[in-house]
Order: C-alpha cells, then sequence, then structure tokens
C-alpha cells in the first residue's frame, strides 16, 4: 500500500493492528475536508506521539472519555464560522472510551442530533492498558480482568449492544463493519457523509496482542467473526434494517480456535454451545444467512 | 449606561457583548440564571452564538474546548460540583493553551449537599492552570469577565481565566451597574484571532503524548505564563480604565486603609464589602485597622502583598474554604509571601468564615479582629454554633 497523506506510515501500532487499517481506510473515505476528535487510546498514543503525527488531517485529542463532546464543540464551531457545509467531523475512540467511560458523551452527541459521525474501533478489551475487559467484550473471553479460572470460563456477561443503544436514539445511520471488509467499510463512511446528522459506525478491530493471534492473521481472523455470525455487519437508516452481510455460518469454534482469548473454550463443548447460541441469534435477528 | 440589575442578568449581557461563538453549559444553582439569559438571547437572535445544551459539566467544558480548538471564542458557566464534574477537562484546557472563559458561580461541595456560597469550588482548583480572579461586587464581576477574554486571548497568555463570583451574594443580587456599550466593548476587546486552530486548510495535530522527554516543558512554560501574567493583569486592567474610567489598579490586590494600620484582614471576594464597613466604624473609633482584598488568586501576587503588608503587625487571614487537614488555602499563601522575609507581621492567623453560606456578619469580621491578638491561631473557624457541636461531639 502506498503511503497515504491523510494517516501516514511510521506510527507505532502493532504489527497486523486491525484498528490502525480501519482507521486509515475511516480518514481516507472522509477525505482531507475533515476534522477529527479521537478519544485517548491505541489510537491515540501510537499516531501522536510527540513530537510527530501520523494525521495529515486537523485532529486533536483532548481525554479518555469526550471525544463526542470535544467534535460538538467543533461542528458548533464550524457552523458559527459558516464553514460545516465544507466540513466533515469525526470522534472516534475505542470500544471502552465509546461504550462504557464515553457513553454519555456518545449519548448526548446523538440526541443533540450533531452533524458528526462517530467511529468506534471494537477491538473488545481495554488493549492499551493491557487488555482488561470492557462492556464490549464478547462472553466468555479470556481479558485481564475476566480472566478463565477453574470456577470461570472468563467474561461473564454478553457483549453490550452499542449499536442498538444508539439506534435508540432515532439517529439516521447506524452500521457496523470490519476491518476484514475494508471495501464495505469504506463504502459506509462514505455513504455517512451523505447524510446530515449524527451517525455512527462501529468497526470490528483485531488485536493481536490481546486477541492472540499472529499478526499476519488480521484479516482471516476479522472475516471469521463476520462469517459464524458473531459479528454481524448490518446498516440501520432511520432505525430500519436496510442491509446485511449475508453468510453461509460457519460454526464458532472455527473462530475461537484461531484466538488465544478463547483456547481455554476448546475443551468445553457446553461453553461454545452457549457462544454458538449467540451466533444464531445474531444469524435470526439480522437475517444474515443466504438463502437457498 | 446604568441599570438596575441582577448579577446573573448582568453578566449575561456582558458575554452577550464579547460575542462568543460557541456557547455551552449544563445547569446547576446559583450559575442558571446566566445560561437561561443568554439561551434566551440566542432564542430572540439577538445573539448569534451557537448554545450547546448538553447532558454534564464535563461535556460542557469538552464542547467548550473543541469550539476554541476550532478557533472562536468560548464560554461557559459552572459552580461546585460542576466544576469538579468538569475537573479533567479543566485541567486539559489550560494544558492545551485555549483561552476559555469561566464563570464559576462560587458555591459550597458536597457532602453534605449545600447550594450556598463559600470558595471551597474553585480554590480546590487553584492547581489547574486557570487564572483566577474573584470579584467584590457586580461591576467587577461584569468588567473582570471582559478583562479575562482581553488577558486568555492575548498571544503572551493564551491560558483560561476562571471569573469567580460568589454564588447567590453577587449571582442573584441586584446593584445598579454601569453596563459597557458595545462600542466600547468592541475598542477594548479585539476579535478572538487564534494562534493555532483546527482547520482543513492547514492541518495540525493538537493534544499529543508528550512523554518524559517533552512533558515538563509544558508545564514549565505554564508556570512563566502565570508569573508574567502579573504584569499583564496590570497592563490590561489600565488599558481598561482607559476605555472605561474605571480603575482596579493592578488588578491584583485591593488595598483598603492598610497604610497606616496595625491589623489587617486579607479576605477574596464579595465579604470584602463588609469588611470595608468594620474598617470604616472602626477607623471612626482610632482603631488602625485595615483590610488587604486578593483580586488575582493564580497568579497569587507574592511580591505585591510582601510590599503592601510588610509594615502590618498583625494579619488575619479569612478563608471561605478549608484545606482538611492543612492550613486555610489563603493562609498558606500568606505565609508562604512572607517566609524568610527581612520585615514581616508579627501574626498571621488564620480564620474560616462563612462555609455552606453561613452569613459573614458585621459581627463576624469585629470578632475576627477581636480575636487576632498576639498569640497567632490557624484555621479558627469563626460563627460556629455551639449547641450543634455539642450534638455531634457530646461537649
Amino acid at each position: 500500500m502506498e503511503n497515504s497523506p491523510l494517516f501516514k506510515s511510521g506510527h507505532t501500532a502493532c504489527a497486523g493492528c486491525g484498528q490502525a487499517i480501519a482507521a486509515r481506510l475511516v480518514i481516507e473515505a472522509a477525505g482531507p475536508n475533515t476534522i477529527v476528535a479521537n478519544n485517548t487510546g491505541c489510537l491515540e498514543v501510537f499516531s501522536t506521539k510527540y513530537p510527530e503525527t501520523a494525521w495529515g488531517v486537523p485532529w486533536i485529542h483532548s481525554l479518555f472519555e469526550n471525544s463526542a463532546a470535544v467534535a460538538s464543540g467543533i461542528e458548533a464551531a464550524l457552523i458559527y464560522l459558516g464553514k460545516k457545509a465544507t466540513t466533515n467531523v469525526i470522534a472516534q475512540g475505542g470500544d471502552g472510551s465509546t461504550g462504557d467511560i464515553g457513553l454519555q458523551a456518545l449519548s448526548g452527541m446523538l440526541e443533540r442530533g450533531h452533524d458528526i459521525l462517530y467511529v468506534c474501533y471494537d477491538n473488545e478489551a481495554y488493549m492499551n492498558t493491557g487488555v482488561q475487559r470492557s462492556g464490549l467484550t464478547p462472553f466468555d473471553t479470556n481479558t485481564t480482568t475476566s480472566p478463565s479460572g477453574k470456577i470461570s470460563s472468563g467474561n461473564i456477561r454478553p457483549k453490550k449492544p452499542v449499536p442498538e443503544i444508539c439506534n435508540a436514539h432515532g439517529i439516521p445511520y447506524v452500521a457496523t463493519a470490519s476491518a476484514g471488509f475494508p471495501q464495505d467499510l469504506s463504502r459506509k463512511v462514505k455513504k455517512a457523509f451523505t447524510i446530515k446528522g449524527p451517525k455512527y459506525i462501529q468497526v470490528h478491530v483485531p488485536c493481536p496482542l490481546g486477541w492472540r493471534h499472529e499478526s499476519n492473521q488480521m484479516l482471516p481472523v476479522a472475516k471469521l467473526a463476520v462469517e459464524t455470525g458473531l459479528y454481524p455487519l448490518f446498516e440501520y437508516e432511520n432505525g430500519i434494517l436496510v442491509n446485511r452481510k449475508q453468510i453461509t455460518p460457519k460454526p464458532v469454534e472455527e473462530y475461537l480456535k484461531s484466538q488465544g482469548r478463547f483456547k481455554h473454550l476448546l475443551n468445553s463443548p457446553e461453553e461454545i454451545k452457549k457462544i454458538q447460541e449467540i451466533a444464531d441469534n445474531n444469524i435470526k435477528k439480522y437475517g444474515l444467512k443466504v438463502e437457498a | 449606561m446604568k441599570e438596575f440589575v441582577e448579577g446573573s442578568h448582568a453578566i449575561a449581557q456582558i458575554i452577550k457583548a464579547c460575542q462568543p461563538g460557541v456557547i455551552s453549559a449544563y445547569p446547576i444553582t446559583p450559575q442558571t440564571h446566566i445560561v437561561e439569559d443568554l439561551a434566551q438571547m440566542v432564542s430572540n437572535g439577538e445573539l448569534g452564538s451557537q448554545f450547546v445544551n448538553v447532558e454534564s459539566e464535563h461535556s460542557a467544558a469538552s464542547v467548550v474546548l473543541g469550539g476554541s480548538a476550532t478557533g472562536v471564542r468560548v464560554y461557559t458557566a459552572t459552580s461546585s460540583q460542576g466544576l469538579f464534574y468538569m475537573q479533567e477537562v479543566v485541567f486539559n484546557i489550560a494544558g492545551m493553551r485555549l483561552p476559555v472563559v469561566m464563570t464559576c458561580a462560587n458555591r459550597a461541595v458536597s457532602a453534605p449537599i449545600n447550594i450556598w456560597n463559600d470558595q471551597q469550588d474553585s480554590i480546590s482548583l487553584r492547581d489547574s492552570g486557570w487564572i483566577q480572579i474573584y470579584a467584590e461586587n457586580n461591576q467587577e464581576a461584569v468588567d473582570f469577565h471582559l478583562i479575562a477574554y482581553r488577558l486568555a486571548e492575548d498571544k503572551r497568555v493564551m491560558l483560561p481565566v476562571m471569573v469567580c463570583m460568589d454564588g447567590f451574594i453577587l449571582t442573584h443580587g441586584m446593584e445598579t451597574l454601569d453596563l459597557p456599550e458595545q462600542d466600547k466593548v468592541d475598542k477594548f476587546l479585539p476579535k478572538y484571532n487564534p494562534l493555532y486552530k483546527l482547520d482543513p486548510a492547514d492541518p495540525i495535530s493538537m493534544g499529543l503524548l508528550a512523554d518524559p522527554d517533552y512533558y515538563m516543558e509544558t508545564r514549565f512554560a505554564i508556570q512563566e505564563t502565570m508569573k508574567s501574567s502579573i504584569d499583564y493583569l496590570s497592563e490590561i486592567s489600565g488599558q481598561f480604565n482607559a476605555v472605561f474610567g474605571r480603575d482596579y489598579k493592578d488588578l491584583l490586590i485591593e488595598e483598603y486603609q492598610t497604610k497606616d494600620a496595625e491589623k489587617v484582614i486579607v479576605a477574596m471576594g464579595s465579604v470584602c464589602g463588609t469588611i470595608k464597613e468594620v474598617v470604616d466604624e472602626q477607623r471612626s473609633k482610632g482603631k488602625k485597622v485595615g483590610l488587604l482584598r486578593i483580586i488575582a488568586f493564580r497568579p497569587f501576587p507574592y511580591a505585591r502583598i510582601y510590599e503592601a503588608l510588610k509594615h502590618v503587625s498583625k494579619i488575619a487571614v479569612l478563608d471561605k474554604a478549608v484545606s482538611l487537614g492543612a492550613y486555610a488555602p489563603i493562609a498558606v499563601e500568606m505565609k508562604a509571601a512572607f517566609y524568610g522575609k527581612k520585615k514581616a507581621p508579627q501574626v498571621i492567623s488564620s480564620f474560616v468564615a462563612g462555609l455552606g453560606g453561613r452569613d459573614i456578619t458585621l459581627e463576624s469580621v469585629r470578632e475576627i479582629f477581636r480575636r487576632l491578638s498576639a498569640k497567632e491561631v490557624n484555621s479558627d473557624f469563626i460563627d460556629l454554633k455551639p449547641e450543634l457541636l455539642k450534638e455531634e461531639y457530646g461537649k
């Protein structure tokens, strides 16, 4: 891949980082007339260590949980300056800064109707601090604060449904995407910017370090999440499901055995069955199965 | 233009005259009247600001941070728990050198919950990198907001400014005020022209990670700016006087009957009006007493205070806040101002009064002068109720 003027090479992300690839796809789809507000997290740390920056667009980091509010201020200022029509605004962060500590700021941004695209890079745990459980960590995942042990098979709660929470705000566009499907992600970002108002895209981004897979397995792992039905890709417009990526579902075991964070489950058919049920429910709920 | 007006309404009027591009706030008593008035002005089309109704003070501060970074003048106001909820962003705004102006309608902090006035909220954020100036009355509160923008946006400063006004006493108090005319405001306060801003035409990154090789110099730079701001306050005060004809001298302290005084109370904010009355009364009885009012708490004017009080033998510091487990906040600074100096008062006693809105009466102030003796006291609470203490301690 040639060097991008909007998200330059030389940053310090781990090899095979799904977030770095997704962030680049997002900003390239958004284009140069974009201002980005970024939460604290891996992306912020590896892309802007003083005195260097990877960003070729105006970019600001304030705190862990407030990018949605900072972006709201940016948007308000652009309206005041008469520049909003020609400038895109993105707020972005990881799953913890979006769905846990930043959920209130995100909810405020959505409810107030700001013309902003919020992008959540979902690697399903607090990776920047060392793989601690977040609200978006999937059921039964082994993290440093939801470790599997003699009496536990890891994270005891299902993944927090942040896209549905966003949908409940009645916003015009909510979508999920995956680093494993780059064209689909780019298309969704471009589409989002044709819609005025608050938009939310949640991108599934493998983390080789936290998920414990080889760096060169980022794409296959990301694809498997979608192909098993564990990470459904869909688009909602004004609360109506308008599109979903249909699959010929693979058994969840294929996805689970690809990563060390699920290794403890492989000899527990009962636990695998529970996770298969989560996938089956997704398949049913979103109509993911390719019709014969 | 003289008007008999509530403090909060007057603040809204002066903010309107300053024409911020973005206003964001979250309701908390006693700040509410200010932002309600601003919302009405926006609603009436009298004020072209974007008014962002947020879901918390944390977001209010974050919205004005984002607005300021995009290159427009911004405003927010809060009190007490609201300021504490903002705290993380308050430090962040200063670290990012954004010229945000905020009104703190001073109020006690929980627990117990209490909506009335003291100065614990803003004083607790003294280390945040914000310039803090405290108004005695509503004319000052109005004028200080104008001065705050001028100072914050000065290219030599580029630091946020908090204008502190006592909740209810000032925010809800009615006074006849001289509200600055728009043409004079425009003359004194030029349009905001940012040094840096988020602009696709010239993309920059803001809020980068600074590792141990870079972090300390950013703190040093703020400390140096704070020190220099002592002079800038005086300079801008002079320019304010030239346009509006109100002289706040160096805008650091006010000396009231201190020249030949033997006993001086040091205090901050609206209580100084009460203290002046007691000083006049005692002077009429031939007692050599005075008041030194602190206007700028950050930067703290140590040298100015030393010069003003080095000849005074007894000083009483009145704090409307406490540092639980230590000397009271202003008292600490006063002792530091004289430590190791050739001339120093024999006694610097510290008194705590007016917490949670308990009235500081003329008698309270007389009591402070009475207790200011050769025996130094520290954090001596004034106007405690013995019957309540008995209930609490069985004494």
